[in-house]
């Protein structure tokens, strides 16, 4: 394979930057003349950039507006407002055909292996299928690229002709990364990649993704719920609740010192591996429901679940900022120290009564979670499992 | 429909060596080859097709042809056939028309040549028409979605049968004025363009609501994320997906045809004679029913056969397409 697209890039520049992005959609009314009655307001003011060959994770609970953004971000939705730059190109109000020759330096890997395969073609026209799109032909044509690429992500080249049915769920999403990775992107957009997937599989593909990104440096916007997944690759992470991010840090940062009440609800929520651990944590209950992005509350969108909100955050809508260097938080109220000596209290008490009556036998359970030992620089072996929030898998931590 | 039993899925451990390498209508071809009833049906539809094709061929060979008159097989005094079922001779092997003495077999032959040319060709520009505008329809959705959604509805409306006795003269006329041979050509052409001109709404509406489900899947959004252009969108990614809702259509709307065809030609508006279409035999032998029957079930038998036999090859190749789904 030789390599496609290369050396436009500067270094320094960001492969994709995204300025106060909002994305709204039209809810409409029905009957025969329809009116525009409101907006789902999926994606409201969000900015974050994505340095080459790094990891962007982007967490945040179902409906938050995470897989939009990224969507979003490729120009698979066109956006409200905002602004999207690939390579420092502004792409926001691009035509489509004037996209096509920058869709090579993006790609996208979906979350359903089994829909984002087309079921009539097979795996050798699925994962060449952006050459053909592109008119790229690589060196050797592009059978013998697939070839390559089909066992570059670790499936058998033989089965060249086969389809897509004849593959399991971690083989067909190894077919979507190979497709991404074809005409070596500078960068993907992963849309909750290995949640479909069963644990063991989570962690080979996670692994197949940090290899291909150490080989051909590609950055990665990888959207996903859950914590544990995001921390194994990312270098940096964004939490977004209701269509805004609330924290924007380094992986080390958000998991050791967290600044937003929402990330420290969302932390508190992962369970450790250890039973008795797990029942003495400290866990912040959110209580009720996600709000409706189509009205969503005034100021502070997480005033109306948030455990520290005070009267402010009903009225006066926090900015993100930088509280400390490379650790952005739009909270009014961040939580600095570890919440295991703060009483928590939530919207409705009764929901926290639980973990109170529980008592705190083994220690400080959140001060574990600030233990200087739970961070594993990589490279370093995972060991003690027990007194950690987040069980990497088997193999996973490197 | 529902009575056979087909092979097509691959064993799951089938060799590599031989699944490498082979392109999709090899993979189709070799899982048809499994199933015994798609290929008896098979053979029997490319016996049919022959036979009408090679019918000039066939009916010199037996010494019939379907012109000519025979006033030896009938009785001088009704015109009923002489001899036991609708006069079955040594002359002629399936009997002979009431009031001529033509020859029924020569007749069905080259009946089914022309049944099957009117039925073949507007079954093809049916699937052709409501393919292409139910996926466009689908697919774009908004005005566009409106402007074809209300044609088909208001062709659909149109009193069909009406229409097309109406239209038959001028239309016929116009074809003729513009260089279709007078006679049967211009009326076999008529035939072939309101049949599909009322038919393509049907298949249309299948694929327009097959494609509204298609389109949602990611695989068309990880088609426009690398750069892919609508046509190969419509046409490379959605349109595999359909195979099979069009094949069991087109396979359900060739024999209605044939018998659509049948029913024009019965109110007047088919071939003329002496030219005979497979559908103008049954409506003529409907008189002479009581008397003679076989006129009747010899052409409908050859109908029920086209029929049936379209479909479960139909069905056959939906199976062999995609192993994936059941039967629907």
């Amino acid at each position: 394979m030789t390599e496609i697209m290369n050396g436009s890039h500067t270094a320094g520049d960001p492969v994709l930057r995204v300025t106060d992005l909002k994305m709204h959609f039209p809810v409409r009314s029905k009957g025969l003349f329809p009116k525009t009655i409101g907006q789902v307001k999926a994606v409201d003011g969000v900015s974050f950039d994505v340095q080459p060959g790094e990891t962007l994770g982007l967490v945040g609970e179902s409906g938050c507006g995470k897989s939009t953004t990224g969507r979003t971000a490729l120009r698979l939705l066109e956006p409200t407002s905002g602004k999207v730059e690939m390579d420092g190109i502004d792409v926001t109000r691009m035509s489509a055909k004037d996209m096509v020759p920058l869709r090579r330096k993006a790609a996208m890997i979906f979350q359903d292996p089994y829909n984002a395969l087309n079921p009539r073609h097979t795996v050798g026209a699925i994962i060449g299928a952006p050459f053909a799109v592109q008119g790229v032909e690589p060196a050797g044509g592009v059978r013998a690229a697939v070839r390559d690429l089909m066992d570059r992500v670790g499936l058998n080249p033989e089965h060249y002709n086969r389809y897509p049915a004849e593959f399991s769920g971690g083989q067909r999403q190894r077919i979507g990364i190979a497709r991404a990775v074809a005409l070596r992107p500078h960068f993907i957009v992963c849309d909750e990649p290995v949640s479909a997937l069963d644990v063991s599989i989570q962690a080979q593909v996670i692994n197949l993704l940090r290899d291909l990104q150490d080989d051909f440096g590609i950055a990665y916007l990888f959207v996903a719920h859950d914590l544990a997944v995001v921390r194994q690759i990312s270098h940096r992470v964004a939490v977004m609740y209701l269509g805004h991010v609330m924290e924007l840090t380094s992986r080390e940062e958000l998991y050791a010192r967290p600044l937003h009440p929402y990330t420290h609800a969302l932390l508190s929520a992962i369970p450790v591996p250890d039973p008795r651990a797990q029942k003495n944590r400290e866990h912040i209950l959110l209580s009720g429901d996600l709000p409706s992005p189509v009205n969503p509350p005034s100021g502070c969108v997480f005033h109306t679940r948030c455990f520290v909100a005070q009267d402010i955050c009903k009225v006066d809508k926090p900015v993100i900022r930088e509280f400390e260097p490379g650790h952005q938080v739009a909270c009014h109220f961040p939580i600095t120290e570890y919440l295991g000596s703060t009483p928590i209290v939530g919207p409705d008490p009764g929901l926290t009564a639980e973990s109170e009556l529980e008592g705190m036998q083994d220690g400080d359970p959140m001060e574990q979670a600030g233990d200087a030992d739970l961070i594993h620089e990589p490279g370093t072996n995972y060991t003690d499992g027990t007194d950690s929030l987040i069980d990497p898998g088997p193999g996973l931590w490197r | 429909m529902s009575t056979i039993v087909t092979s097509s899925a691959l064993p799951a451990g089938a060799d590599d060596e031989e699944i490498t390498g082979r392109s999709l209508r090899q993979i189709v071809w070799s899982r048809l080859r499994r199933d015994k009833t798609a290929m008896v049906c098979l053979v029997i539809l490319i016996l049919l097709y022959l036979v009408a094709i090679f019918a000039p061929v066939i009916t010199s060979l037996l010494g019939v042809d379907p012109y000519s008159f025979d006033g030896d097989s009938i009785s001088d005094s009704g015109g009923g056939p002489v001899g036991p079922w609708g006069g079955i001779s040594s002359e002629h092997p399936l009997g002979v028309e009431w009031g001529t003495g033509r020859d029924i077999l020569a007749q069905l032959l080259y009946g089914l040549r022309i049944s099957l040319l009117i039925a073949t060709t507007a079954t093809i520009l049916t699937t052709f028409i409501g393919t292409t505008l139910g996926i466009i329809s689908g697919y774009a959705g908004g005005k566009t979605d409106a402007i074809i959604g209300r044609t088909m509805d208001l062709i659909l409306a149109f009193p069909f049968l009406l229409i097309i006795l109406a239209l038959s003269g001028v239309l016929t006329q116009r074809l003729t004025q513009l260089g279709v041979p007078d006679g049967n050509p211009s009326r076999i052409l008529y035939l072939i363009i309101v049949l599909s001109f009322f038919g393509w709404p049907y298949l249309a509406r299948i694929v327009r609501g097959q494609v509204l489900s298609v389109r949602e899947r990611e695989f068309v959004e990880a088609a426009v994320a690398m750069g892919a252009g609508r046509p190969r969108i419509l046409f490379k990614e959605i349109l595999p997906n359909l195979w099979a809702p069009i094949l069991v259509y087109a396979t359900l709307t060739l024999p209605t045809y044939v018998g659509t065809e049948a029913a024009l030609s019965f109110l007047g508006i088919g071939v003329l004679p002496p030219d005979t279409s497979f559908g103008g035999m049954l409506g003529n032998s409907v008189s002479y029913f009581s008397v003679v029957p076989s006129y009747l079930f010899i052409p409908g038998t050859v109908l029920v056969i086209l029929v049936v036999t379209f479909n479960l090859v139909g069905d056959a190749v939906r199976d062999a397409l995609d192993p994936r789904a059941g039967r629907v």
